[in-house]
């Protein structure tokens, strides 16, 4: 529970990251992308990731709108705003810090 | 917050849950396909995506929380943020709010007027299903009806369930001490039904009650009975004297019910006493008239109206085609009688209202005009404050807040201060309201409806919103040519030349519209002085009339104890104290009641028809008379007292009769045929022309139809009109040196000579003349209130973006200096800069006007419409009051010191 609870919180950060790289994406698109690029490790229920878009959606860090994807589907495609970039630059570099810390901590305690 | 969020979920749910849950079949719709690519079963696949997606109803209440739950958390900081700016600068939220105060103020105080008078239903069932009746003359649309006409109208029509008839009638109730005047009704049985009003003790009239030779009965309205018999609950049964006659009570009528249906002025041949103002008190059956004549002479109305209520599924319009066809065929069986005759529907609603409609739809325009003006000087300062916000406004947009998200701040901001200006105004609106109609009393019909409903206070919060709305959007879309580099760079003055170009258009709006309003009041305020300084044809100074009634017994005396006893009562009034003159009179009264007759000349060829015959009006007075009312002698004399019973007839017009029938020829000496009443017909000779006298008050007696007047002695009346005249008589009274007389001590002497002698309706002539103009004084107050209001904020308004135009060119001001430019130059500039405006703004609503004013041509007397000297005297007025405006920031700018000026920067 603790587990996956860290891992929820880091949510908005990986999402920024992704969509500051490889642009617009729709939610399922986000979650492919988190589960093959952590080889399975962070693998979560999928729906639980929608509330945690809205949420950012709504403190303006990314924006939305409805597209058509290749397949023909109406999707929802998010992309990160100014203000999501500033704030994935804040908290990228707080979890370098913070993993940083951490690592040094476990190596050297 | 709960329940504010189950609140917006109402309108924010049905969108967001359909979106939700879309992504969320996207999601698992993908990740299916994605199963089946790898080579799983369909339904496999599908069940192992809905594994992995998990609960989509939970997710879907956690997104819905979160963006509800944001959406209103923005909306509470739009709130916060916009109410600490205005904490921040309270000196321009005062004034923004005092603006938009009194512009929504005055804007809702007029319209719970139009509301109550023009939109509120009346307060009877299915009141939109009541007409009311008239006879239509040539001369008069609204001519009252005779009862044999009235009895085959509600025989013979098609259209209405009911019909019944209403006459005004003045009683006398004896018993109880002092005997008592009482206003009240004649009507036909089901005349209450008719209405809806249900009577709250006892019963109304049934057909069985009016008619001749029942048992004589009365309705009581609950005023009435409350005030002389203390709400008795046995009222029921007891008999009261009436005129005379011993009447039984049957029934008591709500206070709630007050119909007033304007019968005042009117025009028509009207015998009854009118009083339209005062509240019926007692209700008779028509049918126990007891006047023959009433009954069998159709030719001569007795002052009656008639109301009816429409079959279900008739409507207004068939219901006229078949009182026509009914007028129709009255005139094939009475020709000479009923042939220029026929039936008048009005709706009742429309009767009421009256002529009121025009004024209230003109001054609530008129009010608009004042709130478009507030709102203009309200955006005026945002604008100008906006200015020193560029800078916050672009680094909210550097750090990433969406121009769509400033906007709805500003406009939070702006919907705030007119949500407080609108609460503000709606106090000014309940008390300014209340003012206005206790200043100018009667004036307004159905004033009782009036008053601050859902309808009202819906409208106060639609107002404000839109305005809040409008004047907060000129910000706003200055915002687009936001540019955040250069706005931070240069403290927002890149974008200054959009906004000055907006406001000065805004400046000449304003005076535009101030300009409209000012010569709309202009012209109000002149025709009231037209009013004022016209000539009613008498001296209603030092004058006061009142109405007698003498004992019913004095009906049964014979005509000379009848003529002695008004003798008397003329001597005895003569003698009181400081009364110059006295004079009894029947028939018409000046700017009162009014009493017509059929005339024609002796030796001019008559007419074949009687309805063919010209009418005048009727006065029939003493010879003191004309002293009394100070109308000139034109030509011939006046009465004298030897034009008695035994000396021949004789009678004297008026200019406007003798101009009509005797153009260049001298009437006197013609003699004048008149029906006095079907009995009796006066043969008189002329002997005098006498100036015309306004009877239909100052506004209206030129518009009137009817002009031609005849004055007879009352001591030539034939003895059968004697005897009529012993049910009362009314009573001019000339006070010595102008002084009004006094009512009391009349009174006095009138009971120390008659104990059982009712005077009743004392009124000053003078308050009669007054009142005859109340409406037009009504709006003319209203539209001068209004026109001050829009000048006062105009003004303040030219100033306000003068001053700002100056503060905003300080630098600019004082390189000039230091180059050279003297301080009159500057003063120039600036006023020459606020002039362009002011006169642009003057010029654009001269032409405004121009289109305009026609839509109060109606309401004006003695003035045109495009009077010059109004257009004028408003453009200089309006000129100097902004020109004034500009020299303030003007001279400030004078005093500029470069020095200080430049360090600035």
């Amino acid at each position: 529970m603790a587990r996956q609870d860290s891992f929820q919180g880091s949510i908005p950060l990986l999402v920024l990251k992704i969509l500051a790289r490889r642009g617009p994406l729709h939610g399922y698109g986000l979650t492919t992308r988190i589960k093959q690029t952590s080889q399975d490790i962070l693998n979560v229920e999928e729906g639980s990731l929608y509330p945690a878009l809205h949420r950012m959606e709504e403190a303006g860090l990314i924006k939305a709108k409805w597209a058509i994807t290749e397949n023909n589907r109406r999707a929802r495609m998010y992309e990160i705003t100014r203000a999501g970039m500033k704030e994935l630059e804040g908290e990228e570099a707080r979890w370098r810090i913070i993993s940083g810390a951490i690592g040094r901590v476990l190596k050297e305690a | 917050m709960s329940w504010l969020s189950r609140f917006t979920s109402v309108f924010r749910t049905g969108n967001l849950n359909r979106e939700i849950e879309e992504e969320q079949q996207f999601h698992i719709a993908s990740r299916t396909d994605e199963l089946i690519a790898d080579g799983m079963e369909p339904a496999e696949a599908a069940r192992q995506a809905h594994l992995a997606f998990g609960n989509p109803t939970r997710a879907r209440e956690e997104s819905h929380e979160a963006k509800v739950f944001s959406w209103l958390e923005s909306i509470r900081q739009d709130i916060y943020y916009g109410l600490r700016a205005l904490a921040k600068a309270p000196g321009f939220a005062a004034i923004a709010i005092l603006t938009l105060a009194l512009g929504i103020g005055a804007d809702t105080a007029i319209f719970s007027v139009v509301n109550g008078v023009l939109l509120n239903p009346l307060p009877y069932p299915h009141a939109d299903r009541i007409v009311t009746l008239f006879d239509e003359y040539p001369q008069f649309k609204t001519g009252s009806i005779s009862y044999p006409n009235f009895l085959d109208w509600r025989q013979m029509n098609r259209s209405f369930s009911a019909m019944a008839a209403y006459r005004v009638q003045a009683h006398i109730l004896f018993g109880s001490g002092q005997p008592e005047h009482l206003q009240g009704e004649m009507i036909s049985a089901g005349f209450f039904d008719i209405l809806g009003v249900k009577p709250i003790l006892g019963r109304t009239f049934d057909k069985k009650d009016d008619r001749l030779g029942t048992a004589p009965v009365a309705i009581l309205s609950e005023g009435l009975w409350r005030r002389k018999f203390g709400a008795a609950p046995d009222i029921i049964g007891k008999r009261l004297v009436i005129d005379g006659v011993a009447r039984t009570v049957i029934g008591v009528v709500p206070s709630t019910f007050r119909l007033r249906i304007r019968n005042f002025q009117k025009g028509g041949p009207l015998n009854s006493f009118q009083g339209g103002a005062q509240l019926n008190e007692i209700y008779t059956p028509i049918g126990q008239f007891n006047q023959p004549q009433f009954y069998a002479d159709r030719s001569s109305p007795w002052g009656m109206d008639a109301i009816g209520r429409l079959k279900p599924g008739v409507t207004f319009v068939q219901a006229c085609g078949d009182m026509e066809r009914v007028s129709r065929q009255l005139a094939a069986t009475y020709p000479g009688i009923d042939s220029n005759q026929k039936a008048n529907l009005v709706p009742l609603k429309k009767e009421i209202v009256g002529d009121m409609r025009p004024v209230l739809l003109l001054l609530l325009g008129a009010v608009s005009f004042v709130l478009l003006i507030a709102c203009v000087n309200v955006a005026n300062l945002l604008l100008a404050r906006s200015t020193g916000r560029q800078r916050e406004f672009a680094i909210r947009l550097a750090v990433g807040a969406g121009r769509a998200r400033i906007v709805r701040q500003l406009l939070t901001e702006s919907i705030l201060l007119a949500l407080i200006g609108g609460g503000l105004g709606l106090l000014i609106a309940k008390f300014g309201t209340a003012a206005a109609l206790a200043a100018v009393p009667q004036t307004v019909p159905r004033a009782e409806s009036i008053g601050l409903d859902v309808y009202v206070l819906l409208f106060a919060v639609f107002v404000s919103l839109g305005t809040g709305i409008i004047f907060g959007l000129a910000p706003a879309w200055n915002l687009r040519h936001a540019n955040i580099g250069g706005a931070l760079k240069e403290s927002g003055r890149n974008f200054a030349g959009t906004r000055s170009r907006t406001q000065r258009v805004l400046v000449v709006v304003e005076t535009a519209l101030a300009l409209v309003l000012l010569i709309g009041a202009g012209l109000t305020i002149r025709t009231l002085f037209a009013l004022w300084n016209a000539d009613p044809g008498f001296d209603p100074r030092g004058v006061l009339t009142f109405s007698v009634a003498p004992q019913t017994s004095l009906a049964k005396e014979s005509p000379a104890a009848i003529r002695a006893f008004y003798q008397q009562l003329h001597h005895r009034l003569a003698s009181t104290p400081g009364v110059e003159a006295v004079s009894l009179s029947w028939g018409s009264t000046p700017i009162g009641r009014d009493n017509e007759s059929y005339f024609w000349f002796v030796g001019k060829r008559k007419p074949a028809q009687t309805d063919d015959l010209p009418m005048a009006i009727r006065y029939r007075v003493e010879p003191s008379y004309l002293k009394i009312m100070q109308i000139p002698l034109k030509r011939g004399r006046f009465f004298t007292s030897r034009d008695d019973k035994n000396a021949p007839p004789v009678a004297v017009i008026d200019e406007s009769l003798a101009k009509k029938y005797f153009p260049g020829q001298d009437p006197i000496g013609r003699y004048l045929v008149a029906n006095l009443y079907p009995s009796a017909q006066l043969n008189a000779k002329i002997v005098g022309v006498v100036a015309h006298v306004n009877q239909w008050g100052l506004a209206l007696d030129a518009a009137s139809p009817l002009h031609a007047q005849i004055y007879s002695p009352i001591a030539q009346f034939p003895d059968d009109l004697v005897r009529h005249d012993a049910g009362g008589a009314n009573v001019f009274v000339r006070g010595k040196g102008s002084r009004t007389p006094s009512f009391e001590l009349l009174e006095r002497r009138l009971h120390a000579f008659d104990r059982e002698l009712v005077a009743f309706d004392p009124m000053p002539m003078q308050q009669m003349v007054s009142g005859s103009i109340a409406s037009q004084r009504f709006t003319m107050s209203l539209f001068a209130l209004f026109a001050g209001l829009a000048l006062f904020l105009a003004s303040i308004g030219i100033y306000g973006v003068l001053s700002y135009f100056v503060g905003q060119r300080r630098q600019e001001i004082g390189v000039r200096m230091a180059l050279g430019a003297a301080p009159a130059t500057v003063l120039r500039m600036i006023l020459k800069d606020g002039a362009r405006m002011i006169f642009t703004g003057i010029a654009a609503g001269v032409i405004a006007s121009l289109g305009l004013v026609h839509l109060m041509s109606s309401m004006l007397f003695g003035v045109k419409p495009t009077d010059l000297p109004t257009f004028v005297l408003v453009a200089l007025v309006l000129c100097a009051i902004g020109l004034l405006a500009c020299y303030l920031p003007a001279r400030r700018a004078m005093r500029i010191d470069p020095v200080i000026a430049l360090r600035e920067e």
